[in-house]
C-alpha cells in the first residue's frame, strides 16, 4: 500500500513535469495570496470560526474558553453535530429533512417512557430507540426514493406527525428523570486511566494522538491528490499544523477540567467514520454522483432509489442517537424536546458550504459550520443578549455565508 | 445590391489572458442568409453575444453600425429595439406556458397590467401562421416537440419586429423533417425582408441555404465566401476552418470482424406514458467482436430508445424480447447488470445524461467502475488518479488537470470523458449514441479514431447518429430504423445517403400516408 502510492508519487513528478501548464507548477508562481483567494471558501470558513471565537473570548472576557464553557459549549452542540452529519448526506443527495427535531423529540419521549415509565433496561432501550428512528427514516425515504414525493413535502408532514406523538406519548407531561447510567451518556466524562490527578491525561494524551492522526492523513491524502491540490506547501503545513495545535490546545483546556465528555468521543468517532465514508468510499461517492447528476449516476449502473432510501435511514438513526443525547441531556423528555433543531441543523449544513441543489458539502465543513453556530449561541448568552437578538443574528450569518458561497462561485465561473 | 443592415467593423475582445475576438469583421445585407461557421471556440458565440449586447458596448473594442448608425448596445433590450434578436441552442422557453404566453414573454399585450386576451390569441394566432405552425396558441410548449418549440422561439422574435435573426446550431437537435421546415422557414422570411445570421456545423444546411459564409479561426474572420446561388465546396469551408485541408474526415480501418458478441430477438418496448404505442417493434439484430455497427434512422424512430431499454430498460415499460452477450442469455434487468454483463450506453446527451457536470475529470472517469478503483468499498486515490491520467492521455482530453470540472470543458473533451467512463468498465459491446453531435469538425476525427481503435481491440461498437455521411464513413454494417422497427440492412460498401433516406421513406409510406395526405379517391 505505501509503496503503491509511492510510486504513484513519483509518477506525478514525472507527468507534470511533462506538462508545463499542468496545475502544480502554475500555481507555485502564482504565489500563496492567490491561492487563497481561489479557494477562499474553504479558508474562509476556518478564518470565519477562528475569528468568531476571538471575537466572543475577548468580549467574555475570556468565559468563552474556560475549562468547563468549552466543556459545555461541546455538550450543548454535540446533538446538533451528529444530526448535522445525517443532514449533510440527506443535502449531498439533493433532499432535506425537515423531520429531524420532532424525530429527536419522539425518541427521546420513547426513550423516557420506556426507561422511567416501564423500568427497561437502558441498554435495550438504547439499541431499540435508534432502531425505530432508522425506521422513521425509512418510512419517510420510501416515499422519497420510490414515489418522488418531494423530500420537502414529506418530511414537513414527518415533523407534524412527530411533534404530534411526542405530545400523545408524553401526555403533554415531562417525563424523568432518567436513571444515573442513561444521564452518563451526556454528562459522563472518560475517566482517566492513567491516573492523572490534576491533569486529566488520557485527554491529553488523546489530543495529542488525534493532533498527529489529523498530520499523517493529512500529508497521505494530499501525496495521492496528486495535481488533484495546487495548494502550496506552506499553506497546507501552516493549515495542518494550525488544526493539530488548536487540538492540542483544546485538550489541554477540556484536560484541565475534567477529561473528555463521553459525547464528545461519540461525536469524534461519529465525525471519523462520516469523512471516511463521504471521501474514501463507493458509497459516499455514489452519494455525491447521485446529487450532482441524478440521471447520470442511474445511467452509470449506480441505484440511486435504494441510495436516497438509505440516506433517509441513516439520518433517522443519527436524529435518534441525537434524541437520546437530548433527552440524557435534560435529563428528562419534555414534549418541547427538539422544536426548531432541524433549523440549526439545516443552517450548519448550508453554512458548512452546502449546496441546495446537491451534489456538494464535507463533512469538514459541517462540523465547523455548526460550530460557529455553537459559539455564537454560547457566546451571545455568556454576554446577555437576549434570545430575539441572538435569532436575528444567527439568521443574518447564515444569508451572509451563503450569499458569501454564491458570489464566490459567480466570480469563479 | 441591397444595403448593409448590419456592419461590425474589428471586433476585439479579451477575456483575462485570452483574446477571444481580433479584429472580427461581419456584414450582413437586408434580406440574407448569413452563415457563421467555424470550429467550437473559434469565438462564434463571443461575436454573437457582442452583437446581441450580452457583452455590452465598451467591453469590446470595434464598432457595430445598423443601417449604417452607429450602435452602442447596453444590453438584450437595446439590441432587440435595434431589431436583432438571437435564439439560443438551449431554448429559452418556459416549457410550462402556452404557446401565446411565451410569444408575448416580458411584451404582453395588456393593458394597464391585465392581459388582453383577444389580442394576445389573435396576434399569437397570426404569428403562428407566418411561421408556419399549426398549433394552437393554448398548447402547452411543454408538450410540443423541438422542432416545434424551435418555432415558437422564431415566432417570438418575430412578435418583437426583428430584422435580424441570430440562430445558434438551430437544427442540431432537429431531425432531417423539421431541419428542412426550419429552412424553408429562413428563406422564407428572407424573402419578407427578414435576414438571418445562421451559425452551424452542419455543412450542407449551409451550402443549401447561405447567400455568404464566413468562417471564423481562432477568434480572426478568415474568409467570407460568396455562395450566391452557387454550390460550395464543402472542402473549401472545412479546409479554411480548421486551417489545414481535411482529406480524409474519417480515420481509415481494415476492419476484423470476428464471432458474434450480441445477438438481440425480438425487443419490443411500449411507450412509458401511452403504454398502447410500441416504441421498439420487435428488432432484432447481431452485433460482432470488431465490427461497428451503424443504426440510422430519422430523429424519433426510436434509435434512443432501443438503446436505452437494452441498456437496463433505463427507458420505456413493458420490455420484452431476448439480448444473448457471447451466446449466454445476458441479464440486462437493470443498469447495473447490463454493465456487468458487458454493455455501455454512451448517450446522446452528455451534460443530462453523461456526465456530474461539477465533478473533476477524475471524479467522473471512475463512476461506471468503482468497483476498479476500490477494495471492499473503499476507494483508492492513487488508483483513481493513475487511471484517470491514462484515459486523459489515452484519448487525449485537452485539461489543464484531470482536477478540472466537467463542466468547463469543450463539447469534445466532455465528450471523451464520457466514453473514459464507458471504456473503464470495459465493456464488450458498447452503444454510442450521437456520439460527435455539438462537437466540432477537429474533435470529430477523434471520436472516430476512438471509436475505430474500439473495434480495433475486438469490441463491437454500434453507432447511432441522424449524420448519414458520418455512418457511411465509420461503419461497417448499417441497420435503418423507422417508426420502432428496422426496415433495412445493407453493408456499408452498398450504402448511400440516398437508399437510407429510400428505405426510411418506403417504409414509412403506410403510415403516414394516413396522416398527411388525403387519401386518394377510392
Amino acid at each position: 500500500m505505501t509503496d503503491d502510492s509511492f510510486a504513484g508519487e513519483r509518477n506525478t513528478g514525472a507527468l507534470t513535469a511533462d506538462q508545463p501548464g499542468a496545475g502544480g507548477l502554475r500555481a507555485g508562481r502564482r504565489g500563496h495570496m492567490s491561492f487563497v483567494r481561489a479557494h477562499l471558501r474553504e479558508y474562509g470558513l476556518l478564518i470565519a470560526l477562528v475569528a468568531i471565537m476571538l471575537f466572543f473570548q475577548i468580549a467574555t472576557d475570556g468565559i468563552l474558553l474556560r475549562p468547563i464553557n468549552l466543556t459545555n459549549l461541546i455538550l450543548q452542540n454535540s446533538y446538533i453535530v451528529i444530526m448535522a452529519l445525517g443532514m449533510l448526506l440527506v443535502i449531498v443527495a439533493g433532499h432535506i429533512d425537515l423531520s429531524v427535531g420532532s424525530v429527536l423529540g419522539f425518541i427521546g419521549a420513547l426513550a423516557a417512557v420506556m426507561i422511567v415509565n416501564y423500568d427497561i433496561n437502558y441498554w435495550l432501550t438504547a439499541a431499540i430507540c435508534i432502531a425505530v428512528g432508522g425506521m422513521i427514516g425509512a418510512a419517510q425515504g420510501f416515499w422519497v426514493a420510490y414515489f418522488r414525493i418531494p423530500s420537502f413535502i414529506v418530511t414537513l408532514a414527518g415533523l407534524l406527525v412527530f411533534k404530534g406523538l411526542t405530545l400523545w406519548l408524553l401526555a403533554g407531561q415531562s417525563v424523568g428523570p432518567f436513571p444515573p447510567g442513561f444521564q452518563l451518556l451526556s454528562s459522563g466524562f472518560v475517566p482517566d486511566l492513567l491516573g492523572g490527578t490534576d491533569l486529566n491525561l488520557l485527554a491529553l494524551v488523546l489530543g495529542l494522538a488525534l493532533a498527529f492522526l489529523v498530520i499523517v492523513l493529512s500529508v497521505r491524502s494530499r501525496r495521492n491528490a496528486g495535481d488533484d491540490t495546487d495548494e502550496p506547501y506552506a499553506l497546507f503545513a501552516a493549515k495542518i499544523g494550525l488544526a493539530a495545535l488548536a487540538i492540542v490546545y483544546l485538550s489541554y483546556l477540556m484536560a484541565t477540567f475534567r477529561g473528555f465528555p463521553n459525547v464528545l468521543i461519540v461525536m469524534a468517532l461519529l465525525i471519523s467514520v462520516y469523512m471516511f465514508v463521504t471521501n474514501r468510499t463507493t458509497l459516499g461517492r455514489r452519494i455525491y454522483a447521485l446529487g450532482g447528476n441524478e440521471k447520470a449516476a442511474k445511467l452509470s449502473g449506480i441505484n440511486t432509489e435504494r441510495l436516497t432510501f438509505l440516506t433517509f435511514v441513516n439520518m433517522g438513526m443519527l436524529a435518534a442517537l441525537a434524541g437520546l443525547v437530548f433527552a440524557a441531556r435534560l435529563n428528562t423528555a419534555t414534549p418541547k424536546a427538539g422544536a426548531g433543531f432541524e433549523l440549526d441543523v439545516i443552517a450548519a449544513v448550508f453554512i458548512g458550504g452546502a449546496s441546495m441543489a446537491g451534489g456538494v458539502g464535507t463533512v469538514v465543513g459541517v462540523v465547523i459550520g455548526a460550530f460557529i453556530m455553537g459559539v455564537m449561541n454560547n457566546g451571545m448568552s455568556i454576554l446577555g443578549i437576549g434570545i430575539d437578538y441572538q435569532q436575528v443574528i444567527k439568521g443574518l450569518v447564515l444569508l451572509a455565508a451563503v450569499i458569501f458561497d454564491v458570489l464566490n462561485k459567480q466570480k469563479a465561473a | 445590391m441591397t444595403g448593409k443592415l448590419l456592419e461590425m467593423r474589428g471586433i476585439t475582445k479579451t477575456f483575462p489572458g485570452v483574446r477571444a475576438l481580433d479584429d472580427v469583421s461581419l456584414s450582413v445585407a437586408e434580406g440574407e442568409i448569413h452563415a457563421l461557421v467555424g470550429e467550437n471556440g473559434a469565438g462564434k458565440s463571443t461575436l454573437m453575444k457582442v452583437l446581441s449586447g450580452v457583452y455590452p458596448h465598451g467591453s469590446y473594442e470595434g464598432q457595430i453600425l445598423v443601417d449604417g448608425a452607429e450602435q452602442r448596445f447596453r444590453g438584450i433590450r437595446d439590441s432587440e429595439a435595434a431589431g436583432i434578436a438571437i435564439i439560443h441552442q438551449e431554448l429559452a422557453l418556459v416549457p410550462t406556458l402556452s404557446i401565446a404566453e411565451n410569444l408575448f414573454l416580458g411584451h404582453e399585450r395588456a393593458r394597464g397590467g391585465v392581459i388582453d386576451r383577444t389580442r394576445t390569441r389573435e396576434e399569437a394566432t397570426r404569428l403562428l401562421a407566418r411561421v408556419g405552425l399549426r398549433e394552437n396558441p393554448g398548447t402547452r410548449v411543454g408538450s410540443l416537440g423541438l422542432g416545434k418549440q424551435q418555432l415558437v422561439e422564431i415566432a417570438k422574435a418575430l412578435a418583437k419586429k426583428v430584422r435580424l435573426l441570430i440562430l445558434d446550431e438551430p437544427t442540431s437537435s432537429l431531425n432531417e423533417r423539421d431541419s428542412e421546415a426550419l429552412l424553408d422557414l429562413l428563406e422564407d422570411l428572407k424573402r419578407k425582408g427578414v435576414a438571418s445570421i445562421l451559425i452551424s456545423h452542419k455543412l450542407n444546411e449551409i451550402a443549401r441555404v447561405a447567400d455568404r459564409i464566413t468562417v471564423l479561426r481562432d477568434g480572426a474572420s478568415v474568409s467570407t465566401i460568396e455562395a450566391g446561388g452557387a454550390p460550395v465546396s464543402e472542402d473549401r469551408i472545412i479546409r479554411d476552418m480548421v486551417g489545414r485541408a481535411l482529406t480524409d474526415r474519417y480515420p481509415p480501418r481494415t476492419p476484423r470482424i470476428g464471432k458474434v458478441l450480441m445477438e438481440v430477438r425480438d425487443w419490443t418496448v411500449a411507450h412509458p406514458t401511452d403504454p398502447d404505442r410500441l416504441a421498439v417493434d420487435g428488432v432484432s439484430f447481431d452485433v460482432r467482436a470488431g465490427e461497428v455497427l451503424g443504426i440510422a434512422g430519422l430523429m424519433g424512430a426510436g434509435r434512443t430508445e432501443l438503446a436505452m431499454s437494452l441498456f437496463g430498460r433505463a427507458w420505456g415499460k413493458k420490455t420484452s424480447g431476448t439480448v444473448r452477450i457471447e451466446g449466454r442469455e445476458a441479464d440486462t434487468s437493470t443498469v447495473r447488470r447490463a454493465v456487468e454483463a458487458g454493455l455501455a450506453y454512451v448517450t446522446e446527451d452528455r451534460k443530462q445524461y453523461g456526465l456530474v457536470l461539477d465533478e473533476t475529470i477524475r471524479r467522473n472517469v471512475p463512476l461506471a467502475n468503482l468497483a476498479g478503483i476500490s477494495s471492499g468499498g473503499v476507494l483508492d486515490e492513487a488508483r483513481e488518479l493513475s487511471v484517470a491520467r491514462e484515459y486523459r492521455d489515452k484519448l487525449r482530453i485537452k485539461c489543464s488537470s484531470v482536477a478540472q470540472e466537467a463542466v468547463n470543458l469543450s463539447g469534445g473533451n466532455q465528450q471523451k470523458v464520457v466514453l473514459s467512463k464507458w471504456l473503464f468498465a470495459d465493456p464488450k459491446v458498447l452503444i454510442l449514441d450521437e456520439p460527435t453531435r455539438g462537437i466540432d469538425v477537429g474533435a470529430k476525427y477523434e471520436i472516430y479514431a476512438i471509436i475505430a481503435e474500439l473495434a480495433a481491440q475486438g469490441r463491437a461498437v454500434v453507432v447511432i447518429s441522424s449524420e448519414m455521411p458520418e455512418l457511411l464513413g465509420i461503419t461497417d454494417r448499417i441497420h435503418v430504423m423507422n417508426e420502432g422497427r428496422f426496415v433495412a440492412e445493407m453493408p456499408v460498401a452498398d450504402a448511400s445517403q440516398e437508399r437510407i433516406m429510400a428505405a426510411i421513406l418506403r417504409s414509412g409510406q403506410s403510415a403516414s400516408a394516413r396522416v398527411r395526405t388525403p387519401a386518394p379517391a377510392a
